[in-house]
């Protein structure tokens, strides 16, 4: 029921959502669960592996019970907490993991069966047949035990990442939180205070603890504390706040995510663009953690149904919402700081008119009752009733047992710290025997200084005190002055109490609510001989389930303690990791959707090779045209095959630009180049371009290219598209790291020029057409390069050729890139020519032996490749001595050798293995593998590349290739990698 | 003779306008990186002070004079903007052009810091990026330079290549702040 106490919300602002398609109306600010109980509505789930009936057991994100799937389609997110999501005009609200009704869920049979499913029930039962593990009893158990399910829609681009970065990340707006951020802020550090709360108001109620302030002048209420100094946050400048974000992870270097909810309180109708959830990345200088802690349940039998929670809820429904959770409560605690929340409680007039009767059960026999309530000391709550919601409690007090009516049982069994996130960077809580609570390690993660109830401090006096301190502590290290913020005063009282981990009692008692673990299963445990805590909590899964297992954890391991006679620190505890709350996949990968995936690389002439309808492929994250299809041709072979002849009998035009480009220049550029390729560019004449080779330090191949020399002191490199990146972080290392000694300078070129490579036997009357001043055959010889002037553009012209025709690679700035490729197509297509593609160019280039990364795949040497030749005996180069070791010269090795069928029409694939003639196709009989082949229009038949066993010691022998995969065996001939115009005559033309 | 026509590199994909913030595309102007050869900073810096009236900037910083600016760009590197660098300056250092390597763009308006938070993961608050600097860092997955001359304007520099996915990732997160700001949030 609502009461109208303490409560902030509009009651103006009506909502009316859906829980399993019934309407519920509340109020904004309301969530799910308070909205329900306001209701009445205490069922509101199954458990994972029973079934049982399940209602609201916490008021935080720690819920282990209340999961429900929110939305559909698109807009469908399982595994909800209803503790936090905020009811919103439309909210659709569905109870998980039943068949049939809620109320008559199908599978409650698992309840009956229970005796036979404790833990390790099903790897015991499901061993045999062997194979029926993964095709019947996993898809059957997966479905019987499970959360809510995905929609399988897809989800959109919802949501968003960030960054946020500070001097003080306070997490935690508590009063310590508050605190410390207050003396921070006042010290003039930048501050971010983070809470995992809608609203930083209506939750400061501990006790009505009054604060005042150093004089002793002002008292304050917990709640008129928090928010004064919140106000005074909020008008500073150097404060931002971040409500509903919840720090997840404790990361490397002072590095925070965090999760908020940005949108998920509203409806996705309310604005197209607004992200659902952030993720973000802070990074914080100095940390202060204020996250409170967790009140600590009670095992006792059928402590598990609907209309049992924690007593901190209880309070949190009834001050943050104003509603009450029943009208004859009930409440079995076990600390003195309890029974003052329930005399301060029932003393207020709203609520005593609203209690018809109160009973508070303490098994402490000298516990004293502290308001006007009936006490039972010395007692312990030993059962409960009521299916779908509790009805009656039995307590047992000395020999006598009596039976309560009662509609609320609140639990309180004292605190443990919430301090999951100090263990992020690898600390185990450290356990406080005294206190009987585990604690922060010191100095657990650097730069983040524990304060108040998760440190272990429970009073309110001492949690103002800690905030301040350790906020002192922070402004300290930033170098910054302590600002002289008083300390306000309070009281010093809490934690008196005792830890009552299990009732001994018939029945089964919960602990963890969210893998229905029981104080049986963690005995079972102990007795099968899986008594370390890490061995129980997989045997068990208790911890395992969403929740992280917050309100077991502790109770879980002082029975494990407990059952192998061990103290509670011999037993130790299980870890923490990230995340602190379940993140959905959308907000870990947000921005990673669709064309966010990687950057969209396009060359200058995208537009002009789309318009004429060439598919497009990736090469690395640059897109390239594939072919470029002519009216009637039906395949791409038919497009390739026409643009090979095309290019082998007139002229063809393809955007190079992707290729890398670096500017090398310096007094040492050429000695620099003689250390990062294996041959020697030192000599060579200015204007003239020669091809080379780099070796990684272990003496394998890493790219291939031509370098120009452009000037005395100036070089450009080219390198291949896929190995730009790699090339340049190299040439930078060796710049930087390995030769200090040389004055050289480089720089990435690539995107500053579109290169347009002009092929073919009419290559050279193409570009006379653009050229100013045209060229003749003697003038630009086949490997010269020079600056030229195109349409009257400065440009620089070289004359390679990748397809073993007269060609040449223009270079013009690339806001000319565009124009140059369209005019120099339509001039193509003048001459009986035109564009071609990679497609072709790859047929072009198999033709004559070139080699691309199919070959240079990093596994393969100079000599595999039969490019010996090119490792200088006159220098040193990176790679040379790792590539003369014995090993990476035996002729037995894999290489390069070309492959052609036997039969005109044999089909050679990529990927495929090579055998002797007549050797079984197996793997110890294996020669080698094909690494690229093509249907060369020139030759007539397919042609490949590959590495064979003694490869050029094996011309013209007859081998079989067989693609075990594609069930493919062709036989072949070993030939040179050279196809076509074996003495590179055309290319000089 | 035929003429070829230039074309900016995020012609056609901007402004992009939202509450707050404006994307547009600088207009095409020389710049040039200037990398000193060893030992000759001070030469270079010299010489930078009179051809452009600019000295070589120390890392992180940008500096204008009369239209034509330098920002720092990496290790031993300058980018000179808006001019072609004075005869003298290709003595002691190595130059060169990337006028067109660099698609130009700017961010201005109140959202600009909030819109970049998005995308770029370090601290642009003035107190850590104050007027006149020069940032190499990460533009979603895309290398950048960050120019900030002050005010709520960023220049944001990234390969011409990738003109298309960096308009794409900025107007995403222009829309994300803005629909944050239309919810009064």
């Amino acid at each position: 029921m609502r009461i109208d106490t303490n409560w902030r919300g509009d009651p103006a602002e009506r909502i009316v959502f859906t829980f399993n398609g019934q309407p519920i109306e509340g109020y904004r600010g309301d969530t799910v669960a308070a909205a329900l109980l306001a209701k009445g509505i205490r069922l509101v789930g199954r458990s994972f592996k029973y079934h049982r009936p399940r209602g609201i057991f916490t008021a935080g994100s720690e819920e282990p019970n209340a999961l429900v799937t929110i939305g559909s389609g698109a807009d469908q997110m399982p595994n909800v907490r209803a503790t936090l999501q905020e009811i919103h005009d439309g909210l659709e609200v569905r109870s998980q993991n039943h068949i049939g009704p809620l109320q008559r869920d199908l599978l409650a049979v698992n309840d009956l069966l229970h005796p036979f499913l404790g833990a390790g029930f099903y790897y015991k039962t499901f061993m045999w047949p062997r194979s029926f593990w993964e095709r019947v009893y996993e898809p059957v158990i997966r479905r019987a035990a499970g959360l809510g399910a995905l929609s399988h829609d897809h989800g959109g681009a919802r949501s968003e990442k960030a960054f946020a970065h500070c001097d003080v990340l306070v997490i935690g707006a508590g009063i310590t939180g508050i605190m410390a951020a207050y003396v921070a802020a006042r010290a003039g550090a930048d501050v971010l205070l983070v809470d995992e709360n809608m609203s930083l108001h209506n939750r400061h109620r501990h006790f009505d603890d009054p604060i005042r302030d150093a004089q002793g002048i002002t008292h304050f209420s917990p709640e008129d504390f928090a928010f004064f100094y919140l106000n005074a946050l909020q008008a500073m400048p150097n404060v931002r706040i971040m409500t509903r974000t919840t720090v997840t992870g404790i990361y490397d270097g002072g590095s925070y995510g965090a999760l908020e909810r940005t949108g998920l309180h509203l409806s996705p109708d309310a604005h197209p663009d607004l992200p659902r959830e952030t993720f973000w990345r802070i990074r914080a200088r100095q940390t202060v953690l204020a996250t409170g802690a967790l009140e600590r349940p009670i095992a006792f039998p059928n402590n598990d149904r609907p209309g049992i929670m924690m007593l901190s809820a209880f309070m949190r429904y009834v001050d943050g919402f104003g509603v009450l959770c029943g009208r004859t409560p009930s409440f079995f605690v076990t600390n003195d700081d309890a029974h003052r929340v329930i005399a301060g409680l029932i003393a207020r007039p709203e609520i005593a008119q609203a209690i018809r009767r109160c009973t508070v059960i303490d098994p402490r026999p000298e516990a004293r009752a502290q308001g006007d309530y009936r006490l039972i000391a010395g007692a312990e709550v030993i059962d409960t009733r009521g299916r779908h919601g509790l009805r009656e409690i039995t307590v047992r007090q000395g020999g006598s047992q009596q039976r309560i009516e009662t509609d609320l049982l609140a639990l309180s069994g004292g605190w443990n710290p919430t301090l999951h996130l100090t263990c992020h960077l690898g600390a185990r809580p450290v356990w406080n025997a005294e206190a009987a609570m585990f604690v922060p390690a010191q100095d657990a993660v650097p730069g983040l200084h524990p304060a108040g109830a998760c440190n272990g401090t429970l009073s309110t006096g001492g949690c103002l005190r800690d905030g301040h301190t350790t906020a002192l502590r922070a402004i300290a290290v930033l170098g910054l002055a302590d600002p002289g913020v008083p300390v306000p005063q309070a009281g010093e009282e809490a934690g008196n109490g005792v830890a009552l981990w299990q009732v001994q009692a018939k029945g089964r008692a919960w602990l963890d609510l969210a893998n229905d673990v029981t104080t049986k299963d963690v005995a079972q445990s102990a007795q099968e001989g899986f008594a370390s805590v890490e061995h129980m909590k997989r045997y068990t899964t208790q911890g395992m389930a969403p929740d992280q297992g917050k309100s077991s954890n502790i109770g879980a391991l002082a029975i494990l303690a407990d059952a192998t006679g061990r103290s509670i620190s011999a037993t130790g505890t299980t870890t923490y990791r990230p995340p602190f709350v379940p993140l959905t996949m959308g907000a870990l990968g947000a921005g990673g959707e669709g064309h966010g995936f990687a950057p969209e690389r396009k060359m200058t002439s995208h537009a002009a090779t789309v318009a004429r309808g060439a598919p497009m492929i990736e090469a690395g994250l640059w897109y390239r045209p594939s072919y470029f299809p002519a009216p009637g041709e039906t395949t791409w072979q038919q497009a390739c095959d026409r643009e090979v002849r095309m290019v082998r009998q007139s002229v063809g035009v393809v955007d190079v630009s992707s290729l890398g480009k670096i500017d090398i220049q310096g007094p040492d550029a050429g000695a620099f180049l003689d250390f990062v390729y294996t041959n020697t560019f030192s000599t060579l004449p200015v204007g003239r371009v020669r091809y080379g080779l780099m070796l990684r330090e272990d003496g394998h191949v890493m790219d291939d290219g031509t370098t120009a020399r452009l000037g005395p002191d100036h070089y450009v490199m080219t390198t291949t598209t896929a190995a730009a990146g790699q090339v340049m972080a190299h040439l930078e290392l060796v710049a930087q790291g390995l030769r200090p000694d040389l004055d050289v300078r480089v720089i990435s070129v690539t995107e500053q020029w579109a290169q347009m490579s002009v092929a073919g036997p009419l290559a050279r009357s193409l570009l006379n057409g653009i050229l100013d001043t045209p060229l003749d055959t003697a003038g630009f010889p086949f490997m010269a390069c020079g600056a030229v002037r195109v349409h009257g553009i400065e440009a620089r012209l070289f004359r390679v050729s990748f397809s073993g025709e007269q060609a040449f690679e223009v270079a013009v700035p690339a806001r000319f890139g565009d124009a140059l490729y369209r005019d120099l197509v339509a001039r193509a297509e003048a001459l009986g020519g035109g564009a071609y593609g990679l497609e072709a160019l790859n047929v072009l280039r198999l033709e004559k032996g070139f080699l691309t990364h199919a070959e240079m795949h990093g596994r393969v040497t100079a000599y595999d490749l039969g490019l010996q030749g090119m490792m200088s005996p006159k220098k040193d180069y990176i790679g040379k001595p790792a590539a003369a070791r014995p090993g990476l010269l035996e002729p037995g090795r894999e290489r390069l050798v070309g492959l052609k069928p036997v039969d005109q029409g044999g089909i050679l694939t990529a990927g495929a293995r090579l055998f002797t003639k007549g050797d079984p196709h197996t793997r110890p009989h294996d020669q080698g593998y094909v690494t690229s082949v093509g249907s060369s229009a020139t030759l007539g038949h397919m042609i490949g590349l590959g590495f064979l066993r003694h490869g050029p010691e094996r011309m013209g022998e007859a081998i079989t290739l067989v693609d075990h995969l594609r069930g493919i065996q062709t036989p072949c001939e070993v030939c040179a990698p050279v196809f076509f115009d074996q003495d590179g005559g055309r290319a000089r033309g | 003779m035929a003429e070829l026509i230039a074309k900016s590199p995020a012609h056609g994909l901007v402004p992009v306008e939202t509450a707050g913030a404006r994307l547009t595309e600088a207009p095409l102007a020389p710049i040039w990186s200037i990398a000193p050869l060893r030992g000759k900073t001070e030469a270079v810096s010299d010489a930078l002070e009179q051809g452009h009236g600019l000295p070589f900037p120390a890392p992180g910083t940008l500096h204008a004079f009369q239209g034509v600016r330098i920002a720092w760009s990496g290790l031993d590197q300058a980018f000179l903007m808006g001019a072609s660098p004075a005869p003298e300056l290709s003595r002691d250092a190595a130059l060169s052009d990337q006028s067109d390597g660099w698609a130009h763009m700017i961010l201005e308006g109140s959202a600009a810091r909030a819109v970049l938070a998005r995308l770029v993961p370090i601290d642009l608050a003035p107190a850590a990026c104050p007027p006149g600097s020069a940032r190499r860092t990460l533009l979603g997955h895309m290398h950048t330079l960050i120019l900030h001359p002050g005010g709520d304007r960023f220049e944001l520099l990234v390969f011409r290549s990738m003109a298309e996915t960096a308009v794409h990732e900025v107007a995403r997160a222009m829309t994300a702040v803005a629909a944050r700001a239309a919810i009064g949030d």
